[in-house]
This record gives C-alpha cells, sequence and structure tokens, in this order.
C-alpha cells in the first residue's frame, strides 16, 4: 500500500468541480484509493463521499493507494492534487 | 396597489408582468413492487438517469454562451453527481431491497443525500444540499414523464417564485426574464448570483403569496428599495419609470465607456479605481470596468465578528480580492477603525473627542500584535497578486519609522516560517493637514500617497460633516481644501511618486479638470461613479484648458 499526506492549498477547499474532477482520476486506476480526513474516510472513487469529507483549505489529508497499479495510481493523485488543490 | 418587502440581492428597476414560476408536482408515493419487477425498476432509473445526463450535457453547451462558463458549470456539477457512485448504488439498492418504485427510491436517496450536505459545516457545502434536490427533480420529471415549466410568453417577465433551483434559474431563457422574485432564498443562491451576472433586479425572502390571481398582473420591481409593487398606482408607476429611465440612460453611457482608457484628449492616463468595503462588492468594481482598487476598507473583516479576525480568515478575503482583480493594482487600507466604527471587542476606552482620538494607525501602533496579524495576512496575500498597502491618519515621519520597524518584524518571521509572501507597494493616507505640511518628507518614505478628502475637510474646515447646522459654514470646494491636494501632488511628484484621491471629492464632477490640470495620478471612487467620471476625463484637454482651470480653483 502506497500512502502520502497532502494540504489542500485551494481557497475553497475541495469544491463540487475540483471534487468531481479527483474521482474522475480516480477512477482511471484499478486501485482502491481512499481519502482521510481527520479520521473520516472516503473513497475517492465516490463523488458525495468526497465533498462528504467538507475538506478546507489548510487541511491535511492522508491518501492510500491499494492494488496492482498503486505505484502509478499514487503518482498520479499526488500531481493531480498538487496542480488542482 | 399591493406592496411587498424583501430582501435586494441586484438593484435596478423592472416593470412588467409577473409570471408565478410553478414547481411540478412532484409528491411521490411509496409503491410496493413484485420480485419480477425489480429488474425493471433498476431500468427505469437508469434510463432516466442517463436522459437526465442528456439533458444537462446539452444545458452545458447552451448556457455557456448565455451565462458565462462559470454559471454553466453547474451543469458539469449536476452531471458528475448524476454519475456518483453512492447515488446509483443508494437508489439501485432501495429498489431491490425495500421492493419500491423508482420515483420513490429518487425522492429517498436525494433526501439523504441532501441531509447530509445540509447538515455539513461548511456554507458551500450547505447549499450543495440544493443540488442534490435539483439533480434528484430532474430525474423525478423524467420517470413521470412532465417537462420543467418554461416561460411562454412573448413579453419578457417578472418571475416569481418559492424558490428557484440553481438549474431552473439558469436553463430560464434570459431574454424573457426582467426580474427574480422570490419568497425563499438566499444572498449567495445561485438565483442571487445569476441575477448580479445578468445585470437584473432580483428579491429574495418576499412575502408575495404565490396565487394564481396575481399571474399575469403588472407589477414593478424596485431593486434598489427592495420592494415590489402588484399593480402600482399611477403616482408610483410614474415615479418609477422616471426612475427606470434615469438608470437605463446609466446603462447605456455604461455600454460605451466599457473598456474604453481613463485618458485626455491631450494624451494624459489617469488611473481610474474604485472604493469598496467589502469583497463582495467586487462585482461591481468589474462591472464598472474599474481599472484598480484604490481603497479596499478592511474594517467589515472587525466589524463583522465579535473578536479579532484571524491571519488566515484575512489572507481568504485579500488572496481572493487580488486573484479576481488578476493584476491589476488593489490597495488594501490597513484597520481604520475607532472614532464612528466601532467594535465591542477592541473594548476602546470612551472618549470625548473620538473623531480626534485613538483611531487607525493609533490603534494599529499602540495593540503592534493585531496590527501584526493583518500585516502577515497583507504580505502573504500579496504573493498571489497586485498588492498596495495604506496606512490611515498619518501624522509624523516617527510613525512611518514605526510602521516600518514592525513590517520588518513581520516580514522576518515570515522569512523565518518559511511562509511566502510577496512585496506589496505601501503608501499612505493624506488626510490631516500635518501630513499635507510635512509631505515633501514623508514622500521620500513611502510609495504612494492618497488624499483622503473627507477627513482632511473636517480635520481642515473644523467642520463636523454630520453635523447639519454647519452646512452653510460648509464649502466642498474650500481653496484650503485644494490648495492642500495640489501641494501633496506636487510634492509626491518631487519624490518621483504617485499621488491619488480616494475621498468623495474625486468622484466629484466639477473638480475633475481640476485634478487633472494638477497632474493627479488616480482618482478613486465609488464604482457606480466610475464611468461618468472616465468620461469627464476623456472629454477634457488638460493642456488647453489646465491654466484656466487652476486661476479658477487655486
Amino acid at each position: 500500500m502506497k500512502e502520502f499526506n497532502y494540504v489542500i492549498t485551494d481557497a475553497e477547499g475541495i469544491h463540487a468541480r475540483p471534487a468531481g474532477e479527483l474521482v474522475k482520476k480516480a477512477k482511471e486506476y484499478i486501485s482502491s484509493i481512499s481519502i482521510i480526513k481527520e479520521g473520516k474516510k472516503a473513497d475517492a472513487k465516490k463523488l458525495f463521499g468526497v465533498m462528504g469529507l467538507g475538506v478546507k483549505q489548510g487541511m491535511e489529508i492522508t491518501v492510500q493507494v491499494e492494488g496492482e497499479d498503486e505505484e502509478t495510481a499514487a503518482a498520479a493523485m499526488e500531481t493531480f492534487l498538487k496542480e488542482n488543490l | 396597489m399591493e406592496t411587498y418587502k424583501g430582501k435586494s440581492v441586484f438593484g435596478g428597476i423592472a416593470i412588467g408582468k409577473l409570471h408565478i414560476y410553478n414547481k411540478k408536482n412532484l409528491q411521490v408515493k411509496r409503491k410496493h413492487i413484485e420480485t419480477e419487477e425489480i429488474e425493471r425498476e433498476v431500468e427505469r432509473f437508469h434510463k432516466a438517469r442517463e436522459d437526465a445526463i442528456a439533458q444537462l450535457v446539452e444545458l452545458y453547451e447552451k448556457s455557456i454562451s448565455s451565462v458565462g462558463t462559470s454559471n454553466a458549470a453547474i451543469f458539469e456539477i449536476h452531471q458528475m453527481m448524476l454519475q456518483d457512485d453512492d447515488y446509483i448504488e443508494s437508489t439501485e439498492n432501495m429498489i431491490q431491497t425495500q421492493q419500491v418504485n423508482a420515483e420513490y427510491a429518487v425522492a429517498m436517496t436525494s433526501d439523504n443525500f441532501a441531509s447530509m450536505f445540509a447538515a455539513m459545516e461548511d456554507d458551500y457545502m450547505k447549499g450543495r444540499a440544493a443540488d442534490v434536490r435539483d439533480i434528484s427533480e430532474r430525474v423525478l420529471l423524467i420517470l413521470t414523464g412532465q417537462e420543467s415549466d418554461c416561460i411562454d410568453t412573448e413579453e419578457p417577465v417578472i418571475v416569481v417564485a418559492d424558490d428557484l433551483a440553481p438549474s431552473e434559474t439558469v436553463q430560464m431563457d434570459k431574454s424573457k426574464v426582467l426580474s427574480f422574485v422570490t419568497v425563499h432564498g438566499s444572498t449567495n443562491s445561485h438565483t442571487a448570483i445569476l441575477a448580479r451576472t445578468m445585470g437584473i433586479p432580483a428579491l429574495i425572502g418576499t412575502p408575495i403569496p404565490l396565487e394564481d390571481s396575481i399571474n399575469g398582473k403588472l407589477a414593478i420591481v424596485d431593486g434598489d428599495t427592495g420592494q415590489i409593487y402588484v399593480e402600482p398606482d399611477e403616482e408610483t408607476f410614474a415615479m418609477m419609470q422616471e426612475k427606470y429611465k434615469v438608470i437605463q440612460t446609466k446603462k447605456e453611457l455604461l455600454q460605451t465607456l466599457k473598456g474604453k482608457e481613463t485618458v485626455t484628449l491631450d494624451g494624459r492616463r489617469i488611473m481610474l479605481y474604485a472604493n469598496i468595503g467589502n469583497y463582495k462588492d467586487l462585482s461591481l468594481v468589474l462591472e464598472n470596468d474599474a481599472e484598480g482598487i484604490g481603497l479596499f476598507r478592511s474594517e467589515f473583516l472587525y466589524l463583522e465578528g465579535d473578536t479579532y479576525p484571524t491571519e488566515e480568515e484575512q489572507l481568504k478575503i485579500y488572496r481572493a480580492v487580488a486573484e479576481t482583480m488578476a493584476g491589476k493594482r488593489v490597495i488594501i487600507r490597513t484597520l481604520d477603525i475607532g472614532a464612528d466604527k466601532q467594535a465591542d471587542y477592541f473594548e476602546l476606552p470612551k472618549e470625548e473627542n473620538p473623531a480626534m482620538g485613538c483611531r487607525a494607525i493609533r490603534i494599529c501602533l499602540t495593540r503592534p500584535e493585531v496590527f501584526k496579524t493583518q500585516l502577515r495576512a497583507l504580505f502573504r496575500a500579496s504573493a498571489f497578486g497586485k498588492i498596495a498597502i495604506m496606512y490611515p491618519m498619518i501624522t509624523s515621519l516617527s510613525e512611518i519609522t514605526k510602521i516600518k520597524n514592525i513590517v520588518e518584524e513581520v516580514k522576518q518571521e515570515l522569512t523565518e516560517a518559511g511562509v511566502p509572501f510577496g512585496n506589496p507597494e505601501q503608501g499612505i493616507m493624506i488626510e490631516t493637514p500635518a501630513a499635507v505640511i510635512i509631505s515633501d518628507q514623508l514622500a521620500k518614505e513611502v510609495d504612494f500617497f492618497s488624499i483622503g478628502t473627507n477627513d482632511l475637510t473636517q480635520y481642515t474646515l473644523a467642520i463636523d460633516r454630520q453635523n447639519a447646522q454647519l452646512d452653510e459654514f460648509y464649502d466642498p470646494h474650500h481653496q484650503a481644501i485644494l490648495r492642500m491636494i495640489a501641494t501633496t501632488v506636487e510634492n509626491a511628484h518631487k519624490a518621483n511618486i504617485w499621488c491619488g484621491i480616494c475621498g468623495e471629492l474625486g468622484a466629484d464632477p466639477e473638480l475633475s479638470k481640476l485634478f487633472l490640470s494638477i497632474g493627479i495620478d488616480e482618482l478613486s471612487m465609488s464604482p457606480g461613479n466610475l464611468l461618468f467620471i472616465r468620461k469627464i476625463i476623456r472629454e477634457t484637454n488638460i493642456l488647453e484648458e489646465g491654466e484656466a482651470i487652476r486661476k479658477q480653483f487655486l
């Protein structure tokens, strides 16, 4: 399993549109991908779940990736977060 | 005539017939289905969901041109929501395990997710509950074979509704809408945002009865007072028509001057900036084509809450303003509280003469921690746009030295903490006679001057502007003030810095030519005045008129 942390810098936090794009990205991979915020865990492939975390600017999230393509998936998720959130 | 008062979210006058926007009857009944029917209901749900997505794709494409990408984005988000696994699984699950019809399963899923969003702390996320209901209604309409209400009148109308879902407002034929009036809704709702984008008057929270009997009746919406008059009497009608004409004339002027340069006939460019008191006024700034923000009063941050705003809270606002202005200058004035602007938590002692008391920079220098929090937020925000910092109520060089020392501490602390920050311009307000008299010395220490004519007038003429009994002694064009302005500009230019005006005089059309002739570099005013002043500037020739004007006023 791959795991990394990321602090959200976007002023709006993970709001609807980037959440949608994040889900789209996550769905490109076979691995299961979860986002954890303050102990709450959500499936990164599910929009309502991701939005339901209510992640705001300055908050730290943990991303866990597990599966056969975890290396590439984790790297891709990290790049996505850095570029968009 | 019936009058109802709501809360205005955008000004202006709309005169037209009322159109009651009816939501279709979406009362969903729970029906038990047999085991062999389950598959069929799941199919029905998926077919309706796919049709709904297809509608949204079409709406998205169509609305980009009518309301712009950012308003149209709602349809993209709705598509994503309808493709969400949780939403799909929850609905399927309900059909399968509870053996219920697709309509009921969609309605229940909608309720569940909407309550989840409504329970969230964040206001933005709370608002997403409306989106969940909206997408579910779309699916339900398809399942029940209904179409949403459309405005089928020939003439444009005033749309009246209980509340409007984001997709409802966006998919309305914009050429048919004069105004939105809703019984519910919030100032941050899509209806409000859309009304501002379209520049049409809109009211929310209006206790108007949604009865068929008022459908088609003539009404007037006054977006400035928040009132709607149904079947107005002659007098009201005439008055509103007059007001409407004035606004139309202004609007036409605005259209012709938007995007034009603020330059005199003989080629001198002036920076024409806007004064704002809240980041919510940004739409007005953009709408009136301001070239920057000349005075962003930061007080609202301190007056809105009941405790000091944090560095992060301030950063968020400053950054949003800087980013929205996209490279145009944003001059943020540091805390100017005291005198008539009070916040209880500051626990300022009562003063005999607050106008001359502990206010503005004096508070900042006696409470350096409060000042430093704001400076940190400002310096950090400067990394995201062209921010300039302006210090109010300066009377001496020693104040500048104190400010500079504090600024150095802030920069050092940020550097040590590894927090990125920018390098904003720093200027001062010239609003005391003392500052004018030593403006030659002050100019060497700062990056710019901005003359605050309101306080400068009151301190120079020793007249309380709030006291109506003094009106006969008050002359806004007093030579003393105009000469002080001329002196300040001259001293600024000698030190190679720029000088502007951000007080009320800046928007005084009778003085525009004078200001141009003494070489003012910037004028900042309420957004509503900008285009009119731009018109005057574009019609002035300083080379030809300058000398005569200087003689007349100075």
